[in-house]
């Protein structure tokens, strides 16, 4: 083996990435690749951002102004859509395919024609996802979770969602294929499984949650299509079905899918904050068994988003406690990262500020969760802006900000320029404060009794309302100045050049830091001998 | 500590140079309510704020002294530990033993509200889009309850009415529930078309609706007055738009509005068998409409698209009368079936106005004793 690798190493020396547009067609480059993803990623934020910002803007106030209801569901429904399955997945899977490969010291993925297909299949389903909006009776409006019936009243839109959430859940679950077979397969020899970065530990789980929710999501919705156009009645009473069968359906996928976006998010936040506090991370393997332990729970507690569809009280019991379950692996990571940071050296770089943001929101977030996991309290809670509040705290100020740490975090190795450090940090900081005038609010509407999905609201919730929308401007413009900042990174002028390490002894922390910078088209060739072990 | 947290948001908002903020009526926090259930939920939700608020303080304090002393600039230096077993075991165990502390006051209550039995009377809710379906099954009560006439003016799109100008903006309906107090009721849920959610904050919880499915649900209510909430699941296009208001009174008040509305609903059903002239019926389907049809055949009967067709110049409308009522009674696609929903009264007299309003003048009309014969020959379809 060795010695075939060391000719290819020889022969890919010889040849850089292919020139012109064909390269980002043809690519099988991991890193190219992953940079495809991220850029469609960060698209994808901003057209449901844009999506986020028209809700917004109509419950800016009472009354309605300027969208009709049925365009305001489609909105919510897309939002919900394009964040979690255009922008936050394939953020997560961009970093995987670019990061992996070189913190396991492997030369590409273990698949790298799958992983170009996987990514062009994506396009593929954003597109015909998108493409609903353009069609008679309007883009899906039921929400991102497809209730029957009232999903089956969807117009022309219903097959094409139908068949665009296949082709999102085929490139998932082969991307999750190409990741579990390349950590597994293509580690570098002394890279064992307990000397793994956290990324990589977090990416193989979240791999087999993809694959084993994926096809539970295909399946719900052809039973959708199936009711719909070929009389069969899986979800419908009249016909011998059952609505909530699809609910239960729906959240077995849909719950481990919240966990596909957040165990990533916790490998970063747990690559970043040791590099930052100049200290080993605290507790690995507590870390791995916490992960594990999370992803086996978020199988066994769906039916707590359906406490009130009428369970037996043995059914509400029962998940009321697996679900209160999750707050303990889930503290022991939040607590790890607080004994990271415990007599470190800490600076604060903007990867950094993002990733103690994450550590604090999210943690107000879990709180949030472990408010609602109590049943008798969530059938005050259930659909309510209360839930809207706690989901987007455990999503934006925590996978979106992730997302942005990491960018900043390894933008100076992938591009050899360091970023505009003042313009991170005040896009950092206008990130962090209108999140919050965003986010905060949206508490109290809840627990004041507004329902959540409603385009219009009694007048008592005006204010907080407006507060929300002010903070969504803010923060929406703001991400701007991510644009701003990695654009001029990448095209390198006025940048300071960044050292190969990047951030002061990372090499201490990861494969990937001893790497050049820029990093080479072809890495790891041969494998490392010897592998950075300091956080075990 | 109320008062604290108010004037806290009222700086906020000054902040923000909203100075009506001071003026409005809003809350942060959940209601108590006006159950027992709705008070022990509210206890607990307290309980476990302050737990999260206490443990916040614990861990966020910590994180921030960190911050503050364990920093380079300050000339910390790093010190190299990654373990400390006693530490991991102390933060698995003390959660879990304050979520255990959590969740026996949880199971309590969890347990009170699924307690159904001895009831002392029945009301069975129906979902619709959108709108409330009540029967008393005692008494024979029956009626819809949807929101009401000025909340609905103002709430379409670009209207030029202040939604402040409106009493109770959207959470005020045209025929409000009433039950009586000290009663224990057992209500219970199902749906006609989609999902819905019953939701009054004061009551303490909410139901899903489900077609095809009988949910149930109870409550006490010791305080006379008026309890307003909404549907908490989305169910299409006007799921923002059908709230729920029950009134809650004294056993004697509550034995004269029953009285009123068997009279009434006598009444109602007489006024089928008379002859009624065009005129009359045309007048009174105009409210009809703005009530049943205007929100997705629009005011003006323009329509939205090819999901909503318009009902000026429609060929149903203006063909074969028999053709339109059977499509009226039995619904078509996204039209709910209205045979069930309205009155032989009303559904003649809305007929005659599409008929013969909103652009359209075919000159005919029907009569109510003609829609009520039809109405008892088509069978109970299968729900």
């Amino acid at each position: 083996m060795s010695a075939v690798a060391v000719e290819n190493e020889h022969t890919h020396d010889a040849h850089g990435a292919e020139k012109g547009f064909l390269r980002w067609i043809v690519t099988t480059n991991h890193k190219d690749i992953g940079t495809m993803y991220l850029v469609f990623a960060l698209i994808m934020f901003f057209v449901g951002g844009t999506m986020a910002l028209i809700i917004r803007a109509e419950l800016f106030e009472p009354g309605m102004q300027f969208v009709d209801p049925q365009f305001f569901n489609s909105m919510t429904t897309m939002h919900a859509l394009v964040m979690v399955f255009g922008a936050v997945m394939p953020g997560f899977v961009g970093f995987a395919n670019w990061m992996i490969p070189m913190m396991i010291g492997a030369p590409d993925m273990a698949l790298p024609r799958m992983n170009n297909m996987s990514f062009w299949m994506l396009v593929a389903g954003m597109l015909l996802m998108a493409s609903t909006l353009f069609m008679e009776g309007g883009a899906p409006a039921a929400g991102w979770t497809f209730y029957p019936p009232l999903v089956l009243q969807t117009g022309n839109a219903l097959p094409f969602a139908v068949f665009a959430v296949h082709l999102l859940g085929i490139s998932s679950i082969m991307g999750a294929i190409n990741i579990i077979a390349t950590i597994l397969n293509m580690r570098a020899p002394k890279m064992t499984m307990m000397k793994m970065p956290l990324f990589v530990w977090t990416w193989l789980i979240t791999g087999f949650l993809l694959i084993a929710i994926m096809p539970v999501f295909a399946g719900a919705v052809t039973m959708l299509l199936t009711d719909r156009f070929f009389d069969t009645s899986f979800f419908d009473a009249a016909g011998g079905g059952d609505p909530v069968l699809y609910q239960h359906i729906f959240w077995f996928f849909g719950h481990p899918e919240v966990y596909v976006m957040i165990l990533p998010t916790f490998g970063i936040a747990s690559t970043i904050i040791p590099v930052f506090a100049r200290k080993p991370l605290f507790g690995y393997s507590s870390m791995v068994y916490a992960t594990i332990a999370i992803a086996f729970l978020s199988f066994i507690v769906w039916a707590h988003h359906m406490f009130t569809v009428g369970m037996p009280i043995a059914g509400e019991l029962f998940f009321m406690y697996t679900t209160m379950l999750i707050a303990i692996p889930t503290g022991v990571k939040v607590f790890n990262w607080t004994a990271t940071m415990w007599k470190g050296s800490m600076t604060f770089e903007t990867p950094m500020l993002f990733s103690i943001a994450f550590v604090v929101l999210f943690t107000m977030g879990g709180f949030t969760g472990v408010m609602m996991s109590l049943a008798p309290l969530d059938f005050q809670y259930h659909d309510t802006y209360f839930i809207v509040a706690h989901f987007h705290y455990t999503l934006v100020p925590a996978s979106v900000f992730i997302l942005m740490a990491g960018g900043y975090f390894w933008l100076p190795k992938w591009t050899g320029n360091m970023y505009d450090e003042k313009l991170a940090t005040l896009h950092f900081w206008l990130s962090a404060i209108s999140v919050n005038i965003l986010f905060f609010p949206q508490h109290f509407l809840g627990l004041a009794g507004m329902p959540r999905r409603i385009p219009d609201y009694a007048v008592q919730f005006a204010d907080w309302n407006m507060v929300s929308s002010i903070g969504a401007f803010i923060f929406g413009f703001s991400q701007l100045i991510f644009v701003y900042v990695v654009i001029k990174t990448i095209r390198g002028k006025n940048c300071e050049k960044a050292t190969d390490e990047v951030w002061e002894d990372a090499h201490k922390h990861g494969l990937e830091w001893t790497l050049s910078s820029p990093v080479p088209y072809h890495t790891f060739a041969t494998p490392p001998e010897k592998i950075p072990t300091e956080h075990l | 500590m109320k008062k604290t947290k108010q004037l806290l948001a009222y700086l906020i908002l000054m902040a923000l140079g909203l100075r009506s903020a001071y003026a409005s009526d809003y809350t942060l926090n959940l209601m108590k309510g006006v159950t027992k259930v709705s008070n022990d939920i509210y206890d607990l939700h307290m309980l476990v704020l302050w737990i999260c608020v206490f443990i916040g303080i614990a861990v966020f304090g910590t994180m921030f002294y960190s911050i503050y002393h364990h920093r380079k600039s300050k000339g910390h230096k790093a010190e190299q530990f990654h373990e400390n077993t006693t530490i991991e075991i102390l933060w698995t165990i003390i959660p879990t033993l304050i979520l255990i502390g959590m969740a026996i006051p949880a199971t309590q209550t969890m347990l009170e509200m699924e307690d159904v039995k001895d009831s002392d009377m029945s009301i069975k809710i129906t979902g619709w889009q959108w709108k409330w379906e009540y029967e008393y099954m005692s008494n024979g009560i029956h009626f819809f309850s949807s929101l009401d006439e000025k909340s609905n003016q103002a709430r379409q799109l670009n209207s030029g009415i202040n939604p402040r100008s409106v009493p109770h903006y959207l959470l005020n309906v045209d025929n409000p529930l009433v039950i009586p107090i000290n009663t224990k009721i057992r209500f219970l849920f199902t749906a006609a078309d989609v999902n819905h959610a019953w939701w009054v904050p004061e009551l303490g919880w909410k139901k899903d609706a489900i077609p095809g499915f009988i949910n149930e649900s109870w409550t006490y209510v010791e305080k006379p007055g008026t309890y307003r909430g909404q549907c908490a699941e989305l169910c299409g296009k006007d799921h923002g738009f059908m709230p729920i208001v029950i009134i809650a009174m004294e056993q004697v008040d509550y034995n004269v509005w029953v009285e009123e509305q068997l009279v009434s609903a006598k009444a109602a059903a007489n006024s089928a068998n008379k002859e009624w002239s065009q005129e009359e019926l045309f007048a009174k389907g105009e409210t009809i409409y703005a009530n049943s049809c205007a929100s997705c055949h629009m005011n003006d009967g323009a329509g939205m698209g090819a999901t909503f067709p318009a009902i000026t110049n429609s060929p149903i409308v203006t063909g074969d009368i028999d053709g339109q009522i059977k499509i009226v009674m039995n619904g078509q696609g996204m039209m709910p079936a209205f045979g069930t929903m309205l009155s032989a009264v009303d559904f003649a007299a809305v007929i005659t106005y599409t008929r013969n309003g909103l652009g359209n003048s075919v000159g005919d009309f029907v009569q109510p004793s003609k829609i009520k014969s039809l109405l008892s020959a088509v069978p109970e379809d299968d729900d």
